[in-house]
């Protein structure tokens, strides 16, 4: 904006009433608390309460026990790099059902791209002892392949996300389990097998979550992604490519699913076609957990993996209590419906105050 | 006392409530958001058979009152009475029964439901099966319309109407509670002239069946027409109350905004230079036909029309929202491939659409991020990362400018006050430095003093060679602002006007044909 338009000739006379009308130049400065805020103190609170029951039912500290943490959190690992994806996409108002079946697919074929030439009954005989990029290239291929797919369908021909993303949930399970006829693929190298191993799955997530937090604060890809969760209409009439920016997002989605199903092989040393079913379900959760909002132009990835820690932690506590598998999954289901619970009430409070 | 909704049924029906001089009143009213206090010890009376108008500048407090009035904000203070009896308004639907209706600033019709669904949603008529009896619903809603005069058809989709039919639609919905206080939040800022004189016969009507309506505008030209009394409310503070015929345009101003405002239409004699836009035999099918015009540098070209008439289509389709059918749009002479907004902003053009909810806000995004999303496509960003700390500081130098009214540039903006979010929108267009510049109702819901300087924006952006596209439906808007005037009828150019010419007889000649 050229400066000489910054001050139209004031006609006004005598004083309008000061900072009614204006907005102070100090006040840009202050920043709202983080809504993420609230979600870690109930991640605190979660965590003190088994504390306190651990001692009074079984005699011990939960928090106390660094194995016992370290295992949670490389177990929620996975699930957090999808959930990374997951958040980009319900942000812009959408939903990814096919994140969990692409974990499986990639996982299966980066493997049978990553076998030993001592195991003898690889899928390529010819194809054994490759470095460990070319797996880990194909599968990322794989995963952003299956996420072009779905964000093409979804911006270019207008299938609601579910109805999209859900056709690729079966199709992809389907190919996963057609690529060796159900057999798991196994006798991987040692290299492959090493970003598995240790505390490397961890390192993936946390390096994910921090490349995606920033380019979702500062970068014009992240304001873009808002602002169609936000309004979509209103985000063409400012001239973005909403439909080139949805691919993008879908494609990400997918990349990082395809990223989570080699950590897995790895991890397990070994790949099936089941690996990763209901993935999708626990990365949802994870976001939803962590405040976005299944409405569209709500959600932070720093909340993300607080709702993926408070998951893992969840499961933890549980087995820690030696509380049966089934309650478990009764909680887990009630907890994910309080947080939308919450969300809700959250946007009607807003609403009316 | 407060007495429940039943009781005060009841006691409405018996019709006699000795002493009550007014109908509805409120007094020492506060309400507070954080970092704003809306309302500060405000009063409000409105008498049976009257028609009330609220003023004030935008932000002052209006609509948060009648908020109030309709149960949907709890107020921190004061006292409600409706017809003398203590009363309290703890929902909508509380309102409703307390034999309050209210017609929102922002339309909240659904979009994907008909016409008669929309007015009788929650009271639908059933069937002995307890079925929702359609036939019934479209009679009744036929029945209304007959009432008001409203020509649309009970059974069309909301989503399919114009902004203007869709607040009539709002009106008819308003009016069908049977209500005793009709609360009417800016209902003519989707209107135009035609329409406006149609709600006015509507509310005199209903005036005359002893209702009180509250009618809240910016225009000051349509108090003296309709209304009987008005207040003046000033950053959350009650100014007075006086009857209508007692004062001047001048004495409101005065009271509203504390200051004198001394030019309405700060139009200045700018040079006028080069063809800059120019769009030949435009037409988009079923739409508008064979549209040819061209706007110099300097140049502010008013479109006018009723509404339907197709000027938003007209200007959609320059943007590259709805890509035309056929025709040519050259700039600077040169032909150009305007196949989307995208390309349009590349073009460096800029468009302030007509409706805020739909196609302006990102509601849920704070007030920074509302005014920057035009911009990021080319300016503001290295190596794809946004640049904060300058693109911050030019929006609050813009919204400063532009006296955006709110705490902070973080604040949602879903929680400013309408004629705060539009001008949020205008600061959004002007930051991206626009050579045509197109505004469909560029001061909708804007106030008096905001609005002259919104128009002496324009005026000084014309001065510096940007080629203006004005729609409005406001006649002294358009005709004090243009240097043309190009008047539309059912999708066609119907003539030309130079400013000499253009007076509001030629324009609406023109207009209805
Ligand atoms: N839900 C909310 N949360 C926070 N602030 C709010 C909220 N609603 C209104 N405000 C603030 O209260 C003040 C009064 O707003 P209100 O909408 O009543 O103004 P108004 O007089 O109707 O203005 P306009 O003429 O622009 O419609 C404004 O400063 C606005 O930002
Ligand atoms: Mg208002």
């Amino acid at each position: 904006m050229s400066s000489d338009i910054a001050n139209p000739t004031n006609t006004t006379a005598g004083s309008v009433a000061a900072g009614a009308g204006t907005t102070r130049p100090e006040a840009i400065r202050r920043r709202r608390m983080p809504p993420e805020f609230n979600i870690f103190l109930v991640l605190i609170g979660i965590a003190l309460i088994y504390e306190l029951l651990g001692w009074t039912m079984i005699g011990q500290s939960f928090l106390g026990n660094q194995q016992r943490l370290t295992i949670m959190i490389l177990q929620v690992s996975v699930i957090g790099i999808i959930a990374v994806g997951v958040t980009q996409v319900i942000i812009t108002g959408g939903i990814d059902l096919s994140s969990g079946s692409v974990v499986g697919l990639t996982a299966m074929i980066a493997a049978s791209f990553a076998q030993a030439s001592t195991w003898s009954r690889a899928l390529y005989p010819a194809l054994t002892d490759l470095p460990a990029i070319v797996p880990i290239a194909i599968g990322l291929g794989v995963g952003l392949a299956a996420g072009i797919v779905n964000g093409v369908l979804i911006a270019y021909t207008r299938i609601p996300p579910f109805i999209a993303t859900l056709g690729m949930m079966v199709s992809a399970r389907g190919l996963s389990k057609w690529y060796t006829k159900g057999q798991p693929v196994s006798g991987l190298t040692e290299q492959f097998n090493f970003i598995g191993s240790g505390i490397w799955p961890v390192i993936v997530f946390l390096a994910v979550a921090v490349i995606f937090h920033v380019a979702l604060r500062y970068t014009r890809y992240g304001k873009f992604t808002y602002a169609i969760g936000a309004n979509m209409q209103a985000a063409r009439v400012s001239g973005i490519n909403v439909e080139r920016h949805l691919v993008k997002v879908y494609a990400i989605a997918g990349l990082l699913a395809g990223l989570a199903g080699i950590v897995t092989a790895a991890r397990a040393q070994t790949a099936q076609a089941g690996m990763g079913i209901s993935y999708e379900l626990d990365a949802i959760a994870a976001a939803v957990i962590g405040g976005t909002s299944l409405t569209g132009g709500v959600g932070r990835i720093t909340g993300t993996v607080i709702g993926t820690i408070i998951l893992g932690i969840m499961t933890s506590g549980f087995t820690f209590l030696r509380v049966d598998a089934y309650y478990q999954e009764i909680v887990k289901g009630v907890i994910i419906v309080a947080a939308v619970v919450a969300d809700v009430y959250r946007q009607k409070k807003r609403a009316k105050r | 006392m407060v007495l429940s909704p039943q009781t005060m049924a009841a006691v409405r029906q018996s019709g006699a409530i000795p002493g009550a001089e007014y109908l509805l009143s409120a007094e020492g009213v506060r309400k507070a958001f954080p970092g704003v206090v809306a309302l500060d010890d405000v009063q409000f009376k409105l008498k049976r058979g009257t028609v009330h108008a609220l003023m004030g500048e935008n932000g002052a407090g209006k609509s948060t009152l009648m908020k109030i009035l309709a149960g949907i904000y709890q107020p921190d203070a004061g006292e409600i009475r409706m017809k003398n009896q203590a009363i309290r308004l703890a929902s909508p639907l509380d309102a409703l029964e307390n034999g309050i209706a209210m017609i929102h600033q922002e339309l909240n019709l659904m979009p994907f439901m008909t016409v008669a669904e929309n007015i009788w949603i929650r009271r639908e008529p059933k069937n002995r099966l307890g079925f929702v009896d359609h036939g019934a619903m479209n009679r009744q809603t036929a029945d209304l319309f007959r009432r008001l005069n409203i020509g649309l058809d009970p059974e069309s989709l909301v989503g399919e109407l114009s902004v203007a039919n869709r607040q009539m639609v709002e009106i008819a919905k308003a009016v069908s509670y049977e209500s005793d206080v009709l609360i009417m939040d800016e209902p003519t800022s989707a209107l135009t002239e035609t329409e406006v004189e149609h709600l006015f016969t509507i509310i005199r009507d209903l005036r005359s069946q002893g209702i009180g309506i509250v009618y809240i505008t910016h225009k000051m030209n349509e108090l003296f027409e309709i209304a009987d009394e008005f207040s003046v409310f000033r950053d959350g503070k009650y100014i007075g109350t006086h009857a209508s015929t007692d004062v001047t345009r001048d004495d409101i101003i005065r009271m509203m905004v504390g200051r004198e405002i001394t030019q309405m239409f700060p139009k200045e004699e700018v040079p006028i230079g080069d063809v800059l836009l120019k769009v030949e035999n435009l037409t988009l099918d079923g739409v508008f036909r064979d549209v040819s015009f061209e706007v110099r540098s300097g140049e502010i070209l008013g479109l006018a029309g009723l509404v339907g008439s197709g000027r938003s289509n007209v200007a959609e389709t320059i943007f590259g929202v709805t890509p035309a059918t056929s025709g040519t749009i050259s700039i600077d002479g040169r032909q150009v491939d305007i196949s989307s907004p995208t390309e349009a902003i590349r073009n460096r053009m800029a468009f302030l659409t007509e409706d805020r909810k739909d196609t302006g806000c990102f509601l849920p995004l704070d007030i920074l991020e509302n005014m920057q999303l035009a911009v990021l496509q080319d300016r503001y960003t290295r190596a794809g990362f946004v640049q904060e700390g300058k693109l911050a500081r030019d929006c609050q130098e813009m919204s400063a400018k532009l006296r955006v009214k709110t705490p902070n540039l973080y604040e949602r903006i879903e929680n400013l006050s309408g004629g705060n979010q539009q001008k949020v929108l205008i600061g959004r267009w002007l930051l991206t430095n626009p050579r045509i510049l197109i505004l469909d109702e560029p001061t909708r819901g804007i106030d008096v003093g905001a609005k002259a300087e919104i128009h002496r924006f324009v005026t000084e952006l014309a001065r510096q060679g940007v080629a203006v596209v004005m729609i409005s439906s406001e006649m002294p808007e358009v005709l004090g602002m243009s240097d043309r005037v190009m008047v539309m009828h059912e999708g066609r150019v119907t003539g030309f006007l130079d400013r000499a010419e253009a007076t509001q007889v030629r324009v609406m000649e023109l207009a209805a044909q």
